[in-house]
C-alpha cells in the first residue's frame, strides 16, 4: 500500500498560511534583475487539513520506541520520558537565539554547565564539549583533539589508529576523516582485544586506539586496565566510543579505566529520543591534558557565579557545529540525570544488563551465540547453523519478528560474526515483554524448520513487504 | 521507586534464576574490582518529575526573551502551530534511523518529501536526508570536494562566509596537510578575481556563501566557469529562504548547494539542533555524503521508500569512507518539509518579500542617524551591516536597546575576532517584527547618537 | 567454486589483466563478483588519466558493499568500458567479458598471480 506524497496531493490555488500584513513599504522588488531567481521550485499547495492528516497518516506507518519493543544493538532504545521533551519545549529555551548576550542566556549556559559537570562525573572526565551534534560527529572532534595534542607536541609521526575489527563502522571512518591510518586488531577466541596482536602493533606511530567497553559483541574489555597501560606506556592516548556506556551506566567510569577521550551518545545512554534518524547530540569529555584542545567556545564559571563563554583557548581545534551543539537535546539528557541521581544511573545499567541476560539465557540453547554465556547490555547470535540447516536467514527472522509487532535487532553486525542478530533490550523493558519477545523468537525458531517458505515471504502484515533494493540503487529515484 | 524501570524486585529474582546467577552484581565481575563503583557516581539525589520541570523552568526563567534583530546563522521566523504538532507525534519522535523499511515507510517518505523540497528550491539533482547544521555542511563539502578531484589538497573558501562555517572548514582540514586557502573580500563580496588568482591544479573546491555574514546578496557572475575550468568544483551556501528571491545555487552554476533549514519551522533553540542540508548535481550522486532515501517498489509492486545508495557510507566503506556520517537531523529536516508545505511557494516567497522590506525599512530608518551608515552599499534582503563611526557608540547602544529587551543585532567583530569588523553591527529583520518595534529601535538609535 | 581462465593474470585483489598489444585490459574476477553480489554501479576512471599500480582507480558497488579497483597496472587509462555505466549487471554475468578499463603503455605489477597461483590463493584465503 502506498500513499501519495504531499506532492501528489497539491492542488493549484490552494494555501493555508497567512502571514500578518505588512505594515511598512513593500519595497521588494528593489533586487537587481541579474540577481534574481528565475526559475519558480515547485512545492505543495495544500491546506493546513492536508498537511495535518498527511503526515499524521505518515506517522502511522513509522515505528518508534513509543510504538513497541526495540532491541536495536547498540542503539540504546530505552523509553524516552515525556517530561524531557515538556523542558525542552519551553518557550524560555526554544526563543532564545544563539548569539544574545551572555547575560539574557544564564539559563541556557548554566543548563550546559551543569550537565557537563554530570557528564564528567559519570564519565571520571575532567571536562568536555556539547558542540558534536551526533556519536560520529563526537569521534571526529575527539580524534581531532588527540591529532592536535600530538601535533602541538611536535610528534608527527603518529599517524595510525588502532581499531578492533567488530568496531562500529563509524570508528574506522572517523580515524580516516581525520587523516590517520587505521590498523585492525585482532579479537582473541574470547572475542576480547588480543593483547599480543595490540602489542605487536603499538609504536611510536601509533596515536591512540578506539574502543567500545562493553564491545559490539557485548563483552566487558576485562583486560581493560593492561591495554591502557601498554597503549599509555607506547606514548598513545585511549579514545572510548561511549555506544555501549548503558551497560555500565553508573557501575563504572571510563575515566579511571584509562581512557583519555570520550564521546557519548545522549541519544541512546541518556534517553533523548532519536527522532527517526536524528537529532542527536555527542559530547567529548577528555582527561586534563588534552582540555586545551577542545572546540570553542567553553563554557565558565566566573567568580560571581555568572556564567559566559571563553573563547581565548589558543590551542583548540576551533569549531565543529554552527553554535554550541544540540541544545534543545542537553535539555532532555539533564531532565533525565537529574530525575535518575547516581542510584537511578546505576539502576539503569544494571537492569540493562540484568534483561540482556535475561533473554540470553532464555535464548541461547535454541539459537548460537558464539562468544560466551554472559554479556553485558547486549549480545549477538549467529544464525548461520540455522540457515545451513533450513535455509532462513538472520533477515528472514528479523521481517518474521516485523510481523509480530517487534522491531528487530541490529543485523548483520559485527562483521565478525556470520548472520548476526545483535540484540539489546535496555533496562526500560518488562519482564513480560522480554518474554513475550523470547516466545516470538522461538517461534520463528520452529517456523524455520517446519515451513521456511513462509519467513522468506515475511512481512506479510506490514504496510509493505520487502523493498526492491537494488533497483533502488542501479536507477536512483531520489526526489519528485 | 525508579519511574522508568518497570521490575518488580519478584521479576528480578526470577530473572536472575533463570539466568542462574544470586544477584545482579554476579553479572558484572567481568569488570575488574577496581574499576567498578563502590558509590552513586555524584550527580545527586534523584528529583521527582514535578521537581525536574520546577527546577529546569527556573532556569528557563533565567534567560531573555526579547525583540531580536539577530541573524547570522539562527533567525526568529513565525512557525505555524502545525509544524510543532506533527514533529511532536511520538512514532516520528521515538523512531530510530529508518533500517527496516517494512515499519518505516512515514519516516522514509517523510525525508524523500524534504529531499525533493530541497531539491526544487537549490535546482539540483540530489538532497541527502540532512547533515547536522550549516557550518558543519561546509565542512563536508569541503571533503566532499578532497574526495572528488585526485590529488587536490586545496580548499578555497570566502572570507565573507559565515565565521563560524570557515572555522568548521579550517577544524575539519586540520592535521590532513590540507590547506584552506580564504580569499580576501571587496566592498563586502567575495573578490571573485582573487578567487581565479588562487585557483590551481590542486584546488579541489571554491567553497561560497550568499547571502554572506554581511547579509549582502552576493553576484557570481562568471564564478562557475572559472572555477569548472580550473577543474575544481562550486558550492555555494545559502540560506534556504533567500531562493525564494535570489538565483539559486543551479542557476549560478554551482555543483553543491549547502545551508542550513532551521529558517524553516525550526526554533532558534539556543543554536540547536537545526537541519544542515546539501544537495549536489547528478555526477556527484555516488559522492554525497549522509542519508539518502529512494523511491522503488515492493514485492508486490506497489512504490515504497528505502535508505539507498548505501555503497558511499561509513558502515559499508569504514577506512574508505569519506565522511563519518550517521545521525543527521531527520526530525528537524521533517520539520523543515511540514513548514514548507504549510507555506508552499506562494507563501514562501511571502515571507522572504516580508523580509525584504522590513529589512530595508530598518535599514533605511538606522542609515539616516549621523555616525551610522551602510557597511556596503550592496544589494542585501533580510540582514544589513550598519558601521559605527565610533565603535563605543556601537556598544552603547546595543546596551541601551538591551535594556528594553531589545537585541540590536550581532556585533561582527565578537564573531570574527577581527579588529577591522569593529564597529560593524549586523542587523536581521524577519517577517515577525513590526513596524512600531522598528521605529522604537530607530527612535532610540537617533536619541542615543545625538 | 569460482570461475578461473586460464589467458590471463590475476592480482591479489581479485582482478585480472590481460595484455593484448601492449594495452592491458582489467577487470574483475568472478570471484569478486560472487563476493560483492549484485552490482548496482561501476564508477569508471577518466580517460587520460594515469594510475600507478596500487592505486585505488575507481569503485564497484553493490547494494550492501562497495569495492575499490586496485590498479594492478601502472600506465594511462585509454579506453572505459562505457556499457557498464547503464548495465553495471554485466559484470555479474561474464566479469571476464566485461572489463572495467584499459591502460596503454602498461606495466604490470611484479606480484601477479597466473590461474593457478590464483586458484590456490583462493583456496587458501577462504
Amino acid at each position: 500500500m502506498s500513499v501519495p506524497t504531499i506532492f501528489d496531493i497539491s492542488k493549484e490555488g490552494r494555501g493555508s498560511f497567512r502571514l500578518p500584513r505588512l505594515d511598512v513599504p513593500n519595497t521588494c522588488n528593489g533586487l537587481p534583475e541579474n540577481l534574481r531567481r528565475q526559475n519558480t521550485p515547485t512545492l505543495p499547495q495544500v491546506s493546513e487539513l492536508d498537511v495535518v492528516r498527511h503526515y499524521t497518516k505518515l506517522s502511522t506507518m513509522a515505528f518508534g520506541v513509543d510504538n513497541g519493543f526495540y532491541p536495536l544493538g547498540s542503539c540504546t532504545m530505552k523509553y524516552n520520558p515525556k517530561v524531557n521533551e515538556q523542558v525542552a519545549s519551553l518557550s524560555g529555551f526554544t526563543d532564545i537565539h544563539p548569539l544574545q548576550d551572555a547575560s539574557t542566556v544564564q539559563g541556557c549556559l548554566g543548563v550546559m554547565h551543569d550537565l557537563l559537570k554530570q557528564l564528567c562525573a559519570v564519565t571520571g572526565m575532567d571536562w568536555g564539549t556539547l558542540q558534536p551534534c551526533a556519536g560520529a560527529h563526537g569521534e571526529y572532534t575527539g580524534l581531532k583533539i588527540i591529532r592536535s595534542y600530538f601535533l602541538e607536541k611536535g610528534d608527527v609521526t603518529r599517524t595510525k589508529i588502532l581499531v578492533p575489527e567488530s568496531a562500529h563502522g563509524t570508528n574506522p571512518a572517523s580515524a580516516a576523516v581525520n587523516g590517520f591510518e587505521v590498523v585492525q586488531v585482532m579479537a582473541d577466541k574470547r572475542g576480547l582485544v588480543d593483547l599480543d596482536d595490540l602489542k605487536s602493533k603499538l609504536g611510536p606511530d601509533v596515536a591512540g586506539i578506539m574502543l567500545t567497553n562493553p564491545s559490539t559483541l557485548g563483552l566487558f574489555e576485562q583486560d581493560i586496565l593492561e591495554i591502557a597501560s601498554l597503549v599509555h606506556g607506547a606514548g598513545g592516548l585511549l579514545y572510548y566510543d561511549g555506544a555501549n556506556l548503558n551497560a555500565i551506566l553508573g557501575k563504572a567510569r571510563p575515566g579511571d579505566m584509562g581512557f583519555d577521550v570520550v564521546h557519548l551518545n545522549l541519544h541512546k545512554t541518556f534517553s533523548t529520543p532519536h527522532g527517526g534518524g536524528g537529532p542527536g547530540s555527542g559530547p567529548v569529555m577528555v582527561k586534563k591534558a588534552l582540555c586545551a584542545f577542545l572546540p570553542k567556545p567553553d563554557v565558565v564559571e566566573n567568580a560571581n557565579g555568572d556564567y559566559s563563554f571563553d573563547w581565548g583557548c589558543k590551542s583548540s581545534i576551533g569549531k565543529v557545529s554552527t553554535f554550541w551543539g544540540n541544545f534543545l537535546v542537553f535539555l532532555k539528557a539533564y531532565a533525565f540525570i537529574l530525575a535518575m541521581g547516581g542510584e537511578g544511573l546505576k539502576e539503569c545499567g544494571e537492569n540493562a544488563v540484568l534483561n540482556a541476560n535475561y533473554i540470553l539465557a532464555r535464548l541461547k540453547g535454541m539459537y548460537d551465540v558464539p562468544y560466551g554465556d554472559r554479556c553485558m547490555h547486549e549480545f549477538v547470535m549467529s544464525l548461520s547453523r540455522l540457515k545451513e540447516e533450513t535455509g532462513v536467514t538472520a533477515i528472514d527472522v528479523a521481517k518474521g519478528l516485523l510481523d509480530r509487532g517487534y522491531h528487530p535487532p541490529t543485523m548483520y553486525f559485527p562483521m565478525i560474526v556470520h548472520e548476526a542478530l545483535m540484540i539489546e533490550p535496555t533496562e526500560s523493558e518488562s519482564k513480560e515483554t522480554l518474554d513475550d519477545f523470547c516466545d516470538a523468537m522461538i517461534e520463528l525458531h520452529d517456523i524455520a524448520y517446519k515451513d521456511a517458505q513462509s519467513l522468506r515471504n515475511a512481512p506479510e502484515h506490514t504496510v509493505i513487504g520487502r523493498v526492491d533494493e537494488v533497483m533502488a540503487a542501479k536507477n536512483p529515484v531520489v526526489h519528485q | 521507586m525508579n519511574p522508568y524501570i518497570t521490575h518488580t524486585s519478584e521479576d528480578q529474582k526470577l530473572m536472575l534464576k533463570a539466568i542462574g546467577v544470586e544477584s545482579i552484581e554476579e553479572l558484572f565481575e567481568c569488570i575488574p574490582d577496581k574499576v567498578l563503583l563502590k558509590e552513586p557516581v555524584q550527580v545527586g539525589q534523584w528529583m521527582s518529575e514535578h521537581e525536574v520541570v520546577e527546577h529546569i523552568e527556573a532556569l528557563a526563567e533565567r534567560n531573555v526573551k526579547g525583540v531580536s534583530f539577530l541573524g547570522e546563522g539562527s533567525y526568529d521566523h513565525i512557525i505555524p502551530a502545525a509544524v510543532k504538532a506533527i514533529t511532536a507525534l511520538p512514532s516520528f519522535v521515538t523512531a530510530y534511523t529508518p533500517y527496516q523499511p517494512e515499519i518505516s515507510q512515514g519516516v522514509l517518505q517523510g525525508i524523500f518529501e524534504y529531499q525533493s523540497m530541497i531539491c526544487s528550491l537549490t535546482g539540483m539533482d540530489v538532497s541527502n536526508a540532512s547533515l547536522y547544521d550549516g557550518a558543519s555542511a561546509a565542512a563536508e563539502a569541503a571533503a566532499l570536494g578532497i574526495s572528488n578531484r585526485r590529488k587536490s589538497n586545496e580548499i578555497v573558501v570566502s572570507s565573507t562566509m559565515h565565521p563560524f562555517a570557515i572555522s568548521c572548514v579550517e577544524t575539519w582540514a586540520k592535521g590532513r596537510g590540507h590547506v584552506v586557502n580564504v580569499v580576501p573580500e571587496k566592498d563586502g563580496q567575495t573578490d571573485l578575481c582573487a578567487v581565479n588568482d588562487v585557483l590551481n591544479p590542486a584546488t579541489a573546491i571554491v567553497i561560497v556563501q550568499s547571502p554572506n555574514k554581511y547579509g549582502i546578496i552576493e553576484d557570481y557572475t562568471g564564478l562557475a566557469d572559472k572555477v569548472h575550468d580550473a577543474g575544481a568544483l562550486l558550492a555555494i551556501e545559502a540560506d534556504p529562504l533567500s531562493l525564494a528571491l535570489q538565483k539559486s545555487q543551479a542557476e549560478w552554476g554551482a555543483d553543491i548547494a549547502i545551508g542550513d533549514t532551521q529558517v524553516f519551522g525550526i526554533p532558534m533553540g539556543f543554536g540547536g539542533p537545526y537541519c544542515g542540508y546539501m544537495a549536489v548535481k547528478q555526477p556527484l550522486m555516488r559522492k554525497i555524503p549522509g542519508r539518502i532515501v529512494g523511491r522503488t517498489v515492493d514485492t508486490h509492486g506497489d512504490t515504497c521508500y528505502v535508505l539507498t545508495l548505501q555503497a558511499r557510507e561509513q558502515h559499508i566503506k569504514r577506512e574508505r569512507a569519506t565522511s563519518n556520517i550517521c545521525s543527521n537531523e531527520a526530525l528537524m529536516a521533517l520539520a523543515s518539509a511540514v513548514h514548507l508545505s504549510l507555506l508552499g511557494w506562494n507563501g514562501v516567497r511571502e515571507v522572504a518579500e516580508q523580509c525584504y522590506s522590513k529589512s530595508h525599512y530598518l535599514a533605511d530608518g538606522l542609515s539616516r542617524i549621523d555616525g551610522i551608515s551602510l557597511a556596503y552599499d550592496k544589494p542585501f534582503w533580510c540582514e544589513f551591516s550598519l558601521r559605527f563611526d565610533d565603535p563605543s557608540k556601537l556598544d552603547g547602544l546595543v546596551a541601551k536597546l538591551l535594556e528594553h529587551d531589545v537585541f540590536a543585532g550581532v556585533k561582527l567583530s565578537e564573531m570574527t575576532r577581527d579588529e577591522k569588523d569593529e564597529g560593524i553591527l549586523v542587523v536581521a529583520v524577519t517577517e515577525k517584527r513590526t513596524k512600531q518595534q522598528m521605529d522604537f529601535y530607530i527612535e532610540t538609535a537617533r536619541r542615543f547618537m545625538a | 567454486m569460482s570461475k578461473i581462465l586460464a589467458d590471463r593474470m590475476y592480482s591479489k585483489d581479485h582482478e585480472w589483466v590481460m595484455m593484448k598489444d601492449g594495452v592491458a585490459v582489467i577487470g574483475i574476477t568472478d570471484h569478486a563478483q560472487d563476493a560483492l553480489g549484485e552490482i548496482v554501479y561501476v564508477e569508471l576512471p577518466e580517460v587520460g588519466a594515469t594510475f600507478e599500480v596500487g592505486e585505488e582507480v575507481s569503485n564497484i558497488e553493490s547494494v550492501k558493499a562497495a569495492s575499490p579497483i586496485v590498479s594492478p597496472a601502472s600506465g594511462e587509462i585509454c579506453e572505459v568500458n562505457e556499457e557498464l555505466d547503464g548495465s553495471p549487471e554485466k559484470i555479474n554475468e561474464d566479469p571476464y567479458e566485461a572489463y572495467i578499463y584499459k591502460m596503454k603503455d602498461a606495466v604490470l605489477a611484479d606480484d601477479l598471480l597466473d590461474a593457478a597461483q590464483y586458484e590456490k590463493f583462493l583456496a587458501e584465503e577462504v
